[in-house]
């Protein structure tokens, strides 16, 4: 079990990111769904991207405070086409 | 041991165009993103080959070092890792999806 603050904190001790929603998808907790738009993914992949992701929350995955995690990741500008 | 199996699940990756390593099989996934990931594979109507990870520990583990990707379910794709089941459905709803298996089976 892991709070939206923590998750937020987390991801921006490791990557800087310009907006982060999080849903707890089950309400109890551990399984999250995040939105993610950092610069840092600017042209990388979605493996890639995903990959700073996990790393970020390496810790809070490996001890279980996060069981399930569904990602979206954006780059600021992949994130303003979606929006326009 | 642990060599072995990641040796497998190379030769498994590389002699099918496509692999999905999941939990449970497609008829009884156990997993809803395991669920998902068929799915979305089903509609393109292109074979896919899959391994259940529930029936072996060893692939289990093994798959998530072979790719260095911390969760289940993986797809592979001509030999390469595409990513898990959110970047599935991405590809798929970015329609960049059926390039890669069109490109794959093509070969």
């Amino acid at each position: 079990m892991i709070t939206p603050q923590e998750i937020k904190d987390a991801l921006g001790k490791a990557l800087p990111v310009s907006m982060v929603e999080t849903q707890d998808l089950t309400g109890g907790g551990d399984h999250w769904q995040l939105i993610i738009v950092s610069p840092a993914f600017e042209g990388k992949g979605l493996i890639d991207q995903h990959r700073m992701v996990n790393e970020a929350l390496k810790e809070q995955m490996g001890d279980n405070r996060i069981h399930a995690l569904a990602l979206k990741t954006y780059s600021p500008s992949q994130w303003e086409k979606l929006g326009s | 041991m642990a060599e072995d199996v990641l040796k497998e699940i190379d030769e498994k990756v590389k002699s099918n165009k496509v692999v999905l390593f999941m939990k449970g099989t497609p008829d009884f996934p156990q997993c809803g993103f395991s669920a998902h990931t068929v799915e979305i594979l089903k509609s393109y109507g292109f074979p896919f080959a899959t391994e259940d990870v529930l029936a072996d520990p060893a692939v289990r583990d093994g798959i998530k070092r072979y790719a260095s990707w911390p969760t289940i379910p993986q797809i592979y794709i001509d030999g390469k890792f595409v990513g898990g089941c959110d970047i599935l459905h991405e590809l798929h709803e970015r329609g960049e999806l059926e390039p890669m298996l069109k490109a794959a089976f093509a070969k």
